[in-house]
């Protein structure tokens, strides 16, 4: 159906190949950066979370590899690569 | 000859330098070509056209389109322009859906075809450096050295940021483009959107859609699913209260939306950031041994609520490679002799339309086309075609009593700023 879904079932309708690396990474010390805070309203996968601690956190399965967390939050506050070569999601349609 | 990223604009420069009988090696971090790419999509052949003239004829295109909307949608109401000229159905057509995973496969398949060759799930880790200059890459473990390398990696391009032609990109720079793949068959497509055969239709929506941020809304038929979508500012994206997955979700319950795509089924949900900081935020389009081409070099635009970026990169692949022939003849890939790329693209409809629409960034950050503008068009409708259980309004007065003084200096004040584009 194509009635609002919530998003892990519409993630789940996405072809993701296993990936041996977390791709992304907060950089240590910067999890309650208040710019990281803006990765949770921009990334249209929903993958960034902030804890009870106040402390953002990411799950990344479900990436899409779209780069808005990168040109939102910089270098400076994520480790950011693209998962390994034949990892990740595979879009059948795109 | 090494290319990174096997996407439009690395299959275009893989095509035609494959076709001139050199050694070509694409290097591609996805299973297949198309795998990581996202589209809105619609492709305008007519600039790129003449430069792949055997491509056409079997293209994997969806639908051609032969119907076009635009819907200024306001909180509860919204007003839609039609235009579906006669002459967007004759042939040679201007422009198609397509779907990349499938469009790129196919290209990529076309490239080999000619020489190409195209190694998938292989991910460029670094470019390698001596004295300044770029004499090939790392990729999986091993190193490859290439008289040129082009980095065709999209719109993060790692490649030119290593080489030191680009810094990382900044929210301002750029957008944010989703959408879901909806299956629905194909007498079902045709029948809402009143297409004829392989006649396509494409709406486009702004205001309401992006809660007043910089972007739109965008629909595509393709033949048997639609492509629907948001693209929006990433700075603005990043003030608003409304995150990126419920601004796409409150789009498909809209009324106008929602009967389109209904018993649909989403097969896929896919995004990808675009850059739309036009001239301005270009990076350096050359290097000693290195060239940079499509979104990798920031070539994509938003004119409102229309993006364009695959015209770009397919010619822009085209131009970079036809650069490479030239420094060939002279045996000499420094920056100086690179640099006919840069002349090659000022010459082109590339740099013409960039230079054309440069201002285009600045004058649309204004929220009034996103918001005000929408609502106001909405409003007015409202008020000429409302009925009341009385006596009507005149119509004049109504119009005019939204039209006052300072609210015309501020159209025209928008106006004004709109014709510098
Ligand atoms: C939602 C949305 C809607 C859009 N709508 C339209 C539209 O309607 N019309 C239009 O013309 N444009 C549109 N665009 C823009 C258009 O899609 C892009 O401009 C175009 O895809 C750019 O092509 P490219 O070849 O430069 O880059 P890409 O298509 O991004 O290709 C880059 C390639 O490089 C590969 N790669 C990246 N890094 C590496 C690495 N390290 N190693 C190996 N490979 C690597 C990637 O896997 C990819 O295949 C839209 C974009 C989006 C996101
Ligand atoms: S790359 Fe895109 S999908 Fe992945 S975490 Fe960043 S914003 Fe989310």
């Amino acid at each position: 159906m194509s009635e609002v879904l919530g998003l892990k079932e519409k993630l789940g309708r996405n072809v993701f190949k296993h990936s041996e690396h977390r791709h992304i990474n907060i950089k240590e010390g910067r999890e309650k950066d208040p710019q990281l805070k803006k990765a949770v309203l921009v990334c249209p996968a929903g993958l960034y979370s902030v804890n009870d601690n106040g402390e953002v956190e990411l799950t990344i399965d479900g990436c899409l590899e779209c780069g808005t967390c990168r040109l939102a939050c910089g270098p400076e506050l994520l480790e950011w690569n693209y998962p390994d070569g034949g990892a990740g999601v595979q879009f059948r349609f795109g | 000859m090494i290319i990174v990223g096997g996407g439009l604009s690395g299959l275009a420069a893989a095509y035609t330098l494959a076709q001139e009988g050199l050694e070509v090696l694409v290097l591609e971090r996805g299973d297949y070509s198309g795998a990581k790419n996202v589209t809105g999509g619609r492709l305008y052949v007519n600039p790129v056209r003449e430069l792949f003239p055997d491509l056409w004829k079997k293209a994997p295109f969806e639908r051609f389109i032969a119907h076009e909307q635009v819907v200024m949608m306001a909180k509860e109401r919204s007003v839609t322009i039609d235009y579906s000229g006669s002459e967007l159905a004759v042939e040679p057509y201007q422009s198609y859906s397509i779907l990349r995973a499938k469009f790129d496969r196919w290209l990529a398949k076309q490239a080999e075809r000619k020489g190409a060759m195209l190694v998938t799930k292989n991910r460029v880790d670094d470019v390698i450096m001596e004295n300044g200059r770029v004499i090939g890459v790392w990729a999986g473990g091993e190193e490859l050295r290439s008289d040129v390398v082009i980095a065709c990696d999209g719109v993060l391009s790692f490649t030119a940021e290593k080489a030191g032609l680009r810094k990382p990109g900044r929210a301002n720079d750029y957008a944010v483009g989703y959408k879901e793949i909806i299956e629905l068959p194909l007498e079902v497509i045709e029948a809402r959107f009143n297409l004829e055969g392989n006649e396509g239709a494409a709406r486009l929506f702004m205001g309401e859609v992006t809660q007043g941020m910089f972007g739109g809304g965008f629909l595509y038929t393709n033949k048997e699913s639609i492509s629907l979508g948001v693209v929006v500012g990433i700075h603005d994206l990043m003030q608003g209260e409304v995150a990126a997955p419920e601004l796409i979700d409150l789009f498909k319950q809209r009324p106008e939306i929602r009967r389109l795509i209904k018993d649909g089924n989403t097969a896929e949900y896919s995004g990808h950031a675009i850059p739309e900081g036009g001239l301005k935020a270009m990076g350096k389009l050359f290097g000693d041994g290195i060239l940079v081409a499509g979104d990798a070099a920031g070539m994509a635009m938003n004119i409102g609520i229309t993006v364009r970026g695959m015209e770009y990169a397919l010619a822009s692949g085209y131009i970079a490679a036809q650069a490479y022939l030239k420094a060939r003849e002279r045996q000499d890939y420094s920056a100086a002799s690179l640099s006919v790329y840069q002349k090659l693209l000022d010459e082109s409809f590339i740099m013409k339309d960039f230079n054309s629409f440069k201002d285009a960034p600045q004058v649309l950050e204004n929220p009034r086309f996103f918001n005000y503008y929408p609502e106001m068009v909405g409003d007015m409708m409202k008020e000429i075609y409302e009925v009341p259980n009385g006596p009507k309004k005149k119509i004049f007065p109504t119009v005019k009593s939204r039209l006052k003084f300072g609210e015309l200096m501020a159209m025209a004040g928008d106006l004004r700023k709109v014709m510098k584009i």
